[in-house]
């Protein structure tokens, strides 16, 4: 018998006096949140990650002011243009095929969001063309991430909902909630680690 | 590298020289103390908790009580989205898969997400005696690794640790297998994980293959997901070409609809944080985006012997948060390793022998490992009820120890049954009582017991009155 045939036999054997229980109703409890924008802040700050908040007008300069003193910058191929027109000349370069090791040498990453969920103060990417393949939010020290104020849901629930069809679609999701962190000695929070140790998120308004 | 838990002794052994380290309870009493606080903390910020953990429980319910059903499912899916599947009876034939794998490859080292599953078969043993090289990336594997230990926690495996040793590790071990730790490293828990940045950099750029587990696997969709803090996750499920995940077949979710449940509860009973800081979930091969050669390998190892438990079964819903151990009187004092496995404290006093059975010294007393206090049931996510687990398993190792004889305490609940059952027997064993009473008149308990000492030595049984109540009652309001 393959391994296959067996522990599928094992798992029936073994069910063989079990009723199977029925799927459960799928609870979905109201988060009631007053103001979706001032929870997102305050809880992504709480990780100590840097936030600020900016008109549509106001995006290239607080793009340039989040990359200020960063000599080169990755940005995924679908990032709005607008997003860096006040950065200084050939400091944006375009994701052409950089490997890990020349993505190391790039001191930071621009990239979308497809979501913010205020609750936990968590931001997912679905990896679409203004967010670019994982490796590139990955590697660079400093990620500066952008999220329109209409990506916002209250909580997990709503962001498992608006991401079944990313999902669906095959697309890897990466969910980040501040910059990478350990608590792995004396369970002490260390920011900082493997990931971007730096999290700028930049919150537009919608126009 | 690491140490092994093979031929370990049983826990009251391994509890008593657990206890002797004076270190190892300063240590722990302050981890599992702040992340109980932390816990507390964040728990209480979710009004339908409760409902949640009943849901979580529900869920589970259902794929196990439909396990080839899903299994099936899960398997389909995830071939469609281009990963291969294996199949693994037991830690042997996984480690033999997963060797055969790299050895495809051609590379001689792997980069590892922390995983259980993969602690639990010896894997970095196995690969290690095959000639290749596993190296841990999670900061608290890699001082378990570095310091040639075995892990003592689901979720901080050097909690055991302290920052002094932790650097003392470093400086020593750091160079011998890459870059070393900086000159002049302090025990400041920053710097120690900028050592652990820098040293796994160059592992993590290079890397060919690399292996993990998963927290989650979405039937529907074929969907793994990993739970992080620190990024290695995303290095190693990201940049290698190759990526091989060992994932138990009790990891399984139906839908995707469904992880909103458990993305709730895992964070908030793990780390006591809202949510983790990195959460990556990917279905099979993306092209253009990560490994291009993806595999899974299902593992059973015991678990279909749990399924098979009635009452054990509902052991296989745990989420490996690690909150039964954090709250646990038992673990917080003697720590981890006196548990004899990757599994510690009161999930694993019930899932080492649910999975291995009841045959070894450690695993036949893990079911005694506990006060039955239950706080482990009260803080546990999916509502495993833990203490029930215990006594269930309790009276299996007793009744396999018996094989059919009757127990002392049997025959002794059989001649008591016979005396109670007629008032005249009762009253003769009675006035047998009463001179006894009456010989031990000034002695308030029994003492010593001949032929049930181990009974005795431990209890102060009350010395019987010099008179019984029938008599007494007899004497002031009869006839």
């Amino acid at each position: 018998m393959s391994g296959r045939e067996e522990v599928l036999a094992r798992v029936r054997a073994a069910l063989a006096d079990a009723t199977p229980t029925p799927a459960p109703a799928h609870v979905r409890a109201p988060s009631p949140v007053a103001d979706v924008a001032d929870l997102f802040v305050e809880r992504v700050e709480d990780y100590r990650a840097e936030v600020r908040r900016t008109a549509a007008a106001d995006l290239p300069a607080a793009v340039a002011d989040a990359l200020a003193g960063v000599a080169t910058v990755v940005v995924p191929d679908g990032v709005d243009a607008a997003w860096t027109s006040a950065l200084g000349p050939g400091v944006a370069r375009p994701d052409d095929g950089l490997d890990a090791a020349a993505l190391d040498q790039v001191g930071a990453v621009l990239t979308g969001a497809a979501v913010g969920i205020a609750v936990t103060g968590t931001i997912v990417l679905d990896h679409g063309p203004d967010q670019g393949r994982r490796a590139l939010s990955l590697v660079p020290d400093i990620h500066v991430c952008v999220v329109r104020a209409s990506q916002l849901v209250a909580d997990v629930p709503d962001a498992v909902d608006v991401l079944a069809v990313a999902v669906g679609g095959g697309r890897p999701l990466t969910w980040i909630s501040g910059p990478s962190a350990t608590s792995d000695i004396e369970l002490e929070r260390v920011e900082g680690v493997h990931g971007p140790r730096t999290l700028r998120v930049i919150l537009v308004a919608d126009a | 590298m690491s140490g092994t838990f093979v031929g370990m002794p049983a826990f009251p052994t391994a509890a008593r020289k657990a206890l002797e380290d004076a270190q190892l309870r300063s240590n722990l009493n302050h981890a599992t103390h702040t992340i109980r606080d932390k816990r507390a903390r964040v728990v209480a910020e979710v009004d339908d908790w409760e409902d949640l953990r009943v849901a979580g429980a529900a869920i589970k319910d259902e794929v196990l009580t439909n396990l080839d059903t899903y299994l099936v499912r899960l398997e389909e899916s995830l071939t469609r989205a281009g990963a291969t599947v294996h199949w693994a009876r037991d830690a042997a034939e996984a480690n033999s898969i997963i060797t055969g794998l790299v050895r495809e490859t051609g590379a001689e080292e792997v980069v590892k997400v922390k995983s259980m599953a993969t602690q639990e078969i010896g894997l970095n043993e196995a690969l290690e005696a095959a000639g290749i090289d596993a190296w841990e990336t999670d900061l608290a594997e890699l001082i378990v690794q570095l310091g040639h230990d075995t892990p003592s926690h689901i979720l901080v495996p050097a909690i055991h640790r302290n920052r002094a040793e932790i650097r003392e590790i470093f400086l020593r071990e750091m160079g011998e297998v890459g870059t070393p730790a900086p000159a002049g490293l302090t025990s400041s828990p920053p710097e120690l994980a900028e050592a652990a940045r820098l040293h796994l950099r160059e592992k993590f750029l290079r890397a060919e293959v690399a292996i993990s587990g998963a927290n989650f696997a979405v039937a529907d969709s074929g969907t793994l997901v990993v739970v992080e803090s620190e990024g290695n996750g995303r290095m190693c499920l990201t940049l290698p070409e190759t990526l091989i995940s060992v994932v138990g077949i009790e990891k399984i979710v139906p839908t995707w609809a469904d992880l909103d449940v458990f993305l709730q509860l895992l964070p908030r009973s793990s780390t006591g944080e809202r949510m983790n800081p990195y959460t990556s979930m990917w279905t099979g091969v993306t092209p253009g985006d990560g490994p291009q050669d993806v595999h899974v390998v299902l593992l059973d190892n015991g678990r279909t012997d749990a399924l098979a438990d009635s009452v054990g079964r509902q052991a296989l819903r745990c989420i490996r948060c690690s909150a039964c151990l954090n709250v646990c009187p038992v673990y917080e004092r003697v720590g981890g390793h006196a548990y004899g496995s990757v599994y510690p404290g009161p999930i694993g006093a019930v899932l080492n022998p649910l999975i291995r059975g009841t045959q070894s010294p450690v695993d036949k007393s893990l079911p005694y490992a506990s006060s039955l206090c239950g706080a482990c049931f009260d803080a546990c996510p999916v509502r495993i009820d833990i203490p029930e687990l215990l006594v269930h398993l309790r009276s299996r190792v007793v009744d396999e120890k018996r094989r059919g004889r009757p127990s002392a305490e049997g025959v002794a609940m059989r001649g008591a049954s016979w005396m109670f059952s007629d008032s005249r027997r009762w009253e003769r064993v009675q006035s047998g009582v009463e001179l006894g009473g009456k010989a031990l008149r000034n002695k308030p308990t029994l003492g010593r017991i001949p032929g049930a000492s181990a009974w005795s030595d431990a209890r102060d049984a009350p010395a019987p009155p010099p008179e019984t109540f029938r008599s007494w009652w007899e004497r002031e309001r009869g006839r």
